[in-house]
């Protein structure tokens, strides 16, 4: 764990609607090391998603600075791939199609057009969907799509990959099934990634790190618990790991015992 | 070892707790049978609207047949009419001609109004649907003139181009433009914000996210706008034909009714309902080929 990758500087974001203005995070600050894996955890409307989009630089934050390898993060990017929770692939193209405006746009100049197509294999074969290469999206099932825009993100080579609650839409086998295949692939490719998460088990399951967020307004980190299991994690020795079984429960404390959704939130 | 001797018969768990895959073939049926379905299912399509117009047919005979009757009956009109039924090509030069030559004329003038219509309009729509100061702007002088009827446009575009052919052509731009402008900006402005920060990630250049985003993304509403504008066009062509003269469809409608030829007028309007049909299906048929997969999801 040596020097900070990614860095947070005092973020804070308002949005103004008229004469109202709504403070949603505030002060944050977090370090990302190269490779590590990091889940950000909170109750709904908690800001996690607005910290990911500007990391993403699909929104400007209204004080601090986000730093990637010691640049400042102001536009979105393909070194800042983004896995959508709703998949968000283009229904008009193929599954191959999907990869490869991607993969044309990031690498037309550094690939040749043999290169570039085999970029696009070598990724969909990462996440099994290779076979379905000529399929549209509305043919293939949920998981499917997502592990094709699992292949998008991956094939733009970021820096970190960031995953919006990736796994939210999908039944409970469906998102073991992609859990372990993105554990799999982080363990082969080494990728730094940031990902939201609902779900306290997904989080330890993946996590070096686990961000716990305050309830908004004027969100911040709460706390942040670090995942100490030994990797390749399987989910079966899990089940019975002591340590798996504390860092569970300290998530669910930080999130129903300290932090709780304010009755008028939950109302 | 002896067990493994044993022959398993097909689709039972072989010994090694392996099953056997068996193929699932569905019985064959006798060829007769599914040409009587498939006849039932054609019958169940064809048959209702033959019977509709059948009995429509019928009631008009038995409406029209009494020899004070203003209209002729459906027998009168074949009787009447047969030889422009049968002779759809003949051109004696002028404005005699076959129906077909009439049709096509019609069509070319629509074909060019059209298309005009169509380019301009997506062009159009897709500014009012991208920017919002073109909308304010556009958006309620739009409203407005869309509710101009067609035929107002005619003498003022005779004025302008003080020329019949280009006037008619003006009149089937600007009755179809409108649905395609409103239909194309409405899809502009329904496109996924999902595919614009998937844009944004890729850092697809504005052209190419006018390619490979905004278009695709917006042909269903563009051809749902194509299809009421056409629609339009030939509702206004015939129209317009009736006062600009000359070979067309239209005017021969007119002038059919100046020499009291009525019978050829229901031959006519007979001709001009298909067309209509036949162009209303070809632009959803090439809007169903163009944007395959999009209005699937």
């Amino acid at each position: 764990m040596d020097k900070p990758y990614l860095k947070f500087e005092q973020i804070g974001m308002s949005f103004r609607r008229g004469q109202i203005a709504t403070e949603v995070l505030r002060d944050v600050n977090l370090t990302i090391v190269r490779s590590e894996f990091v889940s950000l955890i909170g109750h709904s409307g908690c800001g996690k998603s607005t910290l990911l989009n500007i990391l993403g630089g699909l929104l400007q934050s209204t004080a601090g600075e986000v730093f990637l390898e010691g640049r400042v993060v102001d536009e979105p990017g393909p070194e800042r791939a983004i896995v959508f929770q709703n998949h968000s692939l283009l229904p008009w193209l193929t599954v191959y199609g999907n990869v490869a405006i991607a993969v044309d746009k990031v690498f037309g100049r550094a690939k040749t057009r043999a290169e570039r197509h085999d970029w696009v294999m070598h990724n969909l074969e990462l996440v099994q969907m290779a076979q379905a290469r000529d399929k549209r999206p509305h043919e293939v099932s949920g998981g499917m799509k997502q592990r094709v825009g699992i292949a998008r993100a991956l094939a733009m080579q970021p820096k970190v990959l960031l995953m919006d609650e990736p796994f939210g839409a999908l039944d409970a086998l469906t998102r073991a099934h992609l859990q372990d295949s993105v554990m799999e692939i982080h363990a082969r490719l080494g990728n730094t990634v940031m990902m939201i998460t609902h779900d306290v088990d997904e989080a330890v399951l993946l996590s070096d790190r686990v961000v716990m967020m305050t309830n908004g307004p004027s969100a911040t980190i709460g706390g942040i618990l670090k995942i100490d299991l030994a990797r390749p994690r399987r989910r079966l020795e899990l089940a019975v790991d002591p340590e798996y079984a504390r860092c569970r429960a300290a998530v669910l404390e930080f999130l129903y015992a300290r932090h709780r959704v304010p009755v008028r939130a939950a109302a | 070892m002896q067990a493994r001797a044993i022959a398993v018969a097909p689709g039972a768990i072989a010994p090694d707790g392996q099953a056997e895959i068996v193929p699932f073939r569905a019985p064959a049926r006798p060829a007769l049978e599914r040409l009587r379905e498939r006849g039932a299912r054609v019958a169940s399509v064809v048959l209702p609207p033959l019977i509709v117009l059948g009995l429509t047919l019928l009631v008009w005979q038995l409406l029209c047949s009494s020899p004070k009757a203003s209209l002729p009956a459906p027998s009168k009109v074949i009787a009447d009419s047969w030889d422009f039924i049968v002779h759809p090509f003949y051109d004696n030069g002028g404005i005699d001609k076959g129906v077909f030559w009439h049709l096509i004329k019609s069509l070319s003038r629509v074909a060019v109004g059209y298309s005009l219509a169509a380019v301009a309009g997506v062009a159009l729509g897709v500014l009012v649907g991208q920017s919002l100061w073109a909308m304010r702007g556009l958006d309620p002088i739009f409203q407005v003139l869309r509710t101009i009827p067609p035929l107002a446009w005619l003498p003022l575009s005779l004025a302008g181009f003080r020329d019949a052919q280009p006037s008619a052509i003006f009149v089937i731009f600007i009755t179809s433009i409108w649905p395609i402008i409103i239909n194309t900006s409405v899809g502009v402005r329904n496109i996924p914000q999902d595919y614009r920060n998937v844009a944004a990630v890729i850092r697809l250049s504005w052209w190419e996210v006018f390619w490979k985003i905004t278009l695709p993304a917006t042909v269903p509403y563009i051809f749902t706008g194509l299809r009421i504008g056409v629609g339009l066009s030939w509702l206004a062509i015939v129209a317009a034909e009736m006062l600009i003269g000359g070979v067309g469809i239209g005017f021969f409608i007119w002038d059919a009714w100046n020499s009291s030829r009525i019978s050829d007028i229901i031959v006519a309007l007979v001709y001009i309902g298909i067309v209509g049909f036949l162009l209303d299906r070809l632009i959803a048929a090439v809007g169903g080929l163009v944007s395959h997969g999009v209005s699937a999801q």
